[in-house]
C-alpha cells in the first residue's frame, strides 16, 4: 500500500508558516481563546505546545487539515472542562508510548466529552505531548460547522485507509469500538460495554500498532439518558435522540477518571483472541 | 518512421499548453475538430472531429508512436447523448486504431471527479478507489466510462502500454473550467459551516506529468497531485475573494432555479466539492513516473489570476 511520508513537504519553496490571523471580530476572538489557553496552562503548556510538531505547509496546515494555531486556540474551554467541570484524573499515563499507538476506550455520555478529556490528556499530560487523532463517525463532515471544526483540530474521518495511513506516519489513533452505540445507551445500561467491532484489533495487526486500554470513569454519568426517542431521530437523521432530564445531553459535573492500561503488542497469528 | 505524438483535443486549453512543451523535444501532430490558435509551424493539425471515419487515416500512416488523448469534452449545457457520443464513442475509436496500427503508447487523461466529493471518503485516495462520481451527478458517467474503457483496454492491450492519468482541479492562466472558473468569481458561493481540503494542481504540472508518462516502461493508472492540500477557504482568502456563505440546504434548490434559468453556470451537483472531500494520495505517480510538481502551492493557487511561476521550465530531463 503507499502511503505518503508524514514530514515532507512537497512544495519546492518551502515558505516557513507565518500565522496570518482571521482579521475583525473573528479574529480578535481566536487572540483571546489563545490568551486564555496560556492563561490555564501556564508556562508548562506553552512548552508543550512547542514541542508539538505537524507536518505543516506554507498556509499552516497538516494534510489532513490540522490547524495547529487554531487548535490552541480551541483549546481553551476545553481545558477549562478538564480543570474545573470534570477535574479530569488520570492513572498510567507514562504507559502511553511514543509513536504509533492504538487508545481503544469505553464510549459513552452521549456527546463526546470523554474523547475531548482523553484528547486533552495527551496534549498535557502525556509525554512526548501530542494531537491524538480520534476516529470520527461517516456522518460528521456532513454536519455543517462539526466538519471543519473537527478537521482544523485534527479530527479524521475514521475510515481504515485513514487509520492505517495516520498510524503508519507514527500518530496517536483514539478508537471507540462501540461507536454511537456506545454513546448513546441508556442510564440503564451505564459502565456495560456494548457490542463493538473488531477493525481496531485488524488495525493494530496490520500496522503493528500497540493498543493502550483506556477506562472512562465518570463519563456514564454525565447525561443520563432516559429514553431514545427512536422515530424523532430517524426524521432528523441523527444515530439516536436521547432525552435526559436536562433535556439537551448537557453534561453533569461529573468528576472523570481515565485509566490508562499497559500497552498490548499483538502480532499475527500469535493471537489467540478469535 | 514511427515518431510523432498525437495529442487529440489539442486545441483546448490544456492542450495547447502541452502541446507547446512538448514539440520542442517531439514531433507533435494534433487532432481536433476547433482550430489551433498560434499553433507552433513545425506542428501538424488534423482538424477533425475525433468521431469522423477519417481520424483511421491519421493512424494508419504508421507515423504515430505515442497517442495522447485528452479529447474529453465536460460542458454541463450540452446533451448526455452528445457527451456519450464525443467522450466514450470518440476514445473507443481513437484507443482501437492505437492497438491496430501499433502505436506503443497510449496516454488517457481522466480526473479525480471519478472518484466523486463524497462525505465518507478517505482523506487520501488512492487509485483502487471505487469510481462513484455519477452517484450524486448523473451527467458525468461519460467520464466515468471513458475512465473505466481505458482501464478495461489495459487488460486487452498489453502490447499497449497504457497510462491513465487522474490530475485533481486543473488551474493555471489558461485553463478555463469549473473549478478554475469558479475561483476567478469575486464573490464565490461556499456553503456555510462546510470547509473541505481542496487539492490543486497547476496545468503546466500536468503537461509535465503526461510527458513523463510517454517514457517507456510507464504504465498504469496514477493519481496526480499538485503541491498539498488546503482548506477551500484558505485559497479563497489568498485570492483576495470575498465568498458569500450560503446555508447547504437553501444552496442547493436555489442553484437548481438559477441553473434552470440559465443565469448561472455552475452545475448544482458541483456543490459536492464545495461540501465534502474528494482528495488523493498521488505517491503512485511519484515513486513510478518520477513526478513531483514544480508549482509551490502558492503559486499553483495564484496562477488562476494570470500569474505563472517565471522560472517555469516545462522540459523534462530524462
Amino acid at each position: 500500500m503507499a502511503l505518503r511520508a508524514p514530514v515532507e513537504s512537497q512544495s519546492t519553496a518551502m515558505v516557513r508558516f507565518d500565522p496570518e490571523r482571521p482579521k475583525g471580530l473573528l479574529g480578535r476572538l481566536r487572540g483571546a481563546m489563545e490568551k486564555w489557553t496560556l492563561q490555564q496552562g501556564g508556562k508548562d503548556l506553552e512548552a508543550r505546545l512547542a514541542r508539538l510538531v505537524a507536518p505543516q505547509n506554507e498556509y499552516g496546515v497538516d494534510p489532513f487539515g490540522l490547524d495547529l494555531e487554531f487548535t490552541k486556540a480551541a483549546l481553551a474551554p476545553a481545558l477549562w472542562l478538564y480543570k474545573n467541570w470534570f477535574r479530569v484524573e488520570t492513572r498510567g499515563i507514562e504507559h502511553i508510548p511514543a509513536g504509533r499507538a492504538l487508545l481503544i476506550a469505553n464510549h459513552s455520555g452521549q456527546l463526546p466529552f470523554d474523547a475531548l478529556m482523553i484528547g486533552i490528556s495527551m496534549l498535557v499530560e502525556a509525554e512526548p505531548p501530542r494531537i491524538c487523532r480520534a476516529m470520527v463517525e461517516r456522518w460528521a463532515p456532513t454536519l455543517p460547522f462539526v466538519a471543519p471544526f473537527f478537521a482544523r483540530i485534527g479530527q479524521v474521518v475514521g475510515t481504515p485507509e485513514n487509520a492505517r495511513r495516520l498510524l503508519a506516519a507514527g500518530e496517536t489513533l483514539m478508537v471507540f469500538p462501540e461507536g454511537t452505540r456506545g454513546l448513546n445507551k441508556t442510564f440503564e445500561k451505564k459502565y456495560q460495554l456494548q457490542d463493538f467491532g473488531l477493525g481496531f484489533m485488524r488495525l493494530a495487526l496490520e500496522m503493528q500498532a500497540p493498543i493502550v486500554p483506556v477506562a472512562v470513569v465518570g463519563a456514564e454519568e454525565q447525561a443520563p439518558a432516559l429514553w431514545d426517542f427512536k422515530a424523532a431521530a430517524k426524521i432528523l437523521g441523527f444515530p439516536s435522540l436521547p432525552v435526559t432530564p436536562t433535556v439537551l445531553p448537557v453534561p453533569l459535573p461529573v468528576k472523570y477518571r481515565l485509566h490508562f492500561g499497559a500497552p498490548m503488542k499483538f502480532e499475527e497469528r500469535k493471537a489467540i483472541f478469535f | 518512421m514511427r515518431d510523432t505524438v498525437l495529442i487529440t483535443g489539442i486545441s483546448g486549453n490544456l492542450g495547447r499548453t502541452l502541446a507547446r512543451s512538448l514539440h520542442r523535444t517531439e514531433k507533435v501532430a494534433g487532432l481536433d475538430r476547433r482550430p489551433f490558435a498560434g499553433k507552433p509551424k513545425d506542428l501538424e493539425l488534423h482538424q477533425l472531429d475525433i468521431r469522423k471515419k477519417k481520424v483511421e487515416d491519421v493512424f494508419r500512416r504508421g507515423e504515430i508512436k505515442a497517442l495522447l488523448h485528452m479529447a474529453i469534452m465536460h460542458d454541463p449545457r450540452l446533451s448526455q447523448s452528445e457527451h456519450h457520443s464525443f467522450n466514450v464513442l470518440g476514445t473507443k475509436a481513437v484507443l482501437e486504431y492505437a492497438a491496430k496500427y501499433g502505436v506503443e503508447k497510449v496516454v488517457v487523461l481522466s480526473s479525480t471527479n471519478v472518484y466523486g466529493p463524497r462525505p465518507d471518503n478517505d482523506n487520501f485516495l488512492t487509485e483502487d478507489a471505487p469510481l462513484l462520481g455519477s452517484q450524486n451527478f448523473p451527467d458525468i458517467r461519460d467520464l466515468i466510462e471513458v475512465d473505466m474503457y481505458a482501464q478495461q483496454y489495459i487488460w486487452k492491450h498489453p502490447e499497449v502500454e497504457t497510462v491513465i492519468l487522474r490530475p485533481v482541479h486543473i488551474v493555471g492562466p489558461h485553463v478555463r473550467n469549473a473549478p478554475s472558473n469558479y475561483l476567478r468569481l469575486k464573490r464565490p458561493w461556499v456553503l456555510a459551516g462546510f470547509d473541505p481540503m481542496v487539492q490543486l494542481i497547476h496545468e503546466e504540472d500536468v503537461a509535465r506529468a503526461m510527458q513523463l508518462s510517454l517514457r517507456p516502461g510507464a504504465r498504469g493508472v496514477y493519481n496526480v497531485v499538485g503541491p498539498g492540500e488546503v482548506p477551500l477557504s484558505t485559497i479563497l482568502r489568498e485570492l483576495g475573494r470575498q465568498p458569500i456563505p450560503v446555508p447547504h440546504l437553501l444552496a442547493r434548490p436555489l442553484l437548481d432555479r438559477l441553473w434552470t434559468y440559465r443565469i448561472t453556470g455552475f452545475p448544482p451537483p458541483e456543490l459536492d466539492h464545495l461540501q465534502f472531500l474528494c482528495t488523493v494520495d498521488g505517491s503512485k505517480a511519484e515513486k513510478d513516473l518520477g513526478y513531483r510538481p514544480s508549482s509551490t502551492l502558492r503559486e499553483t493557487i495564484r496562477s488562476v489570476l494570470g500569474e505563472t511561476p517565471a522560472r517555469a521550465n516545462l522540459s523534462v530531463v530524462t
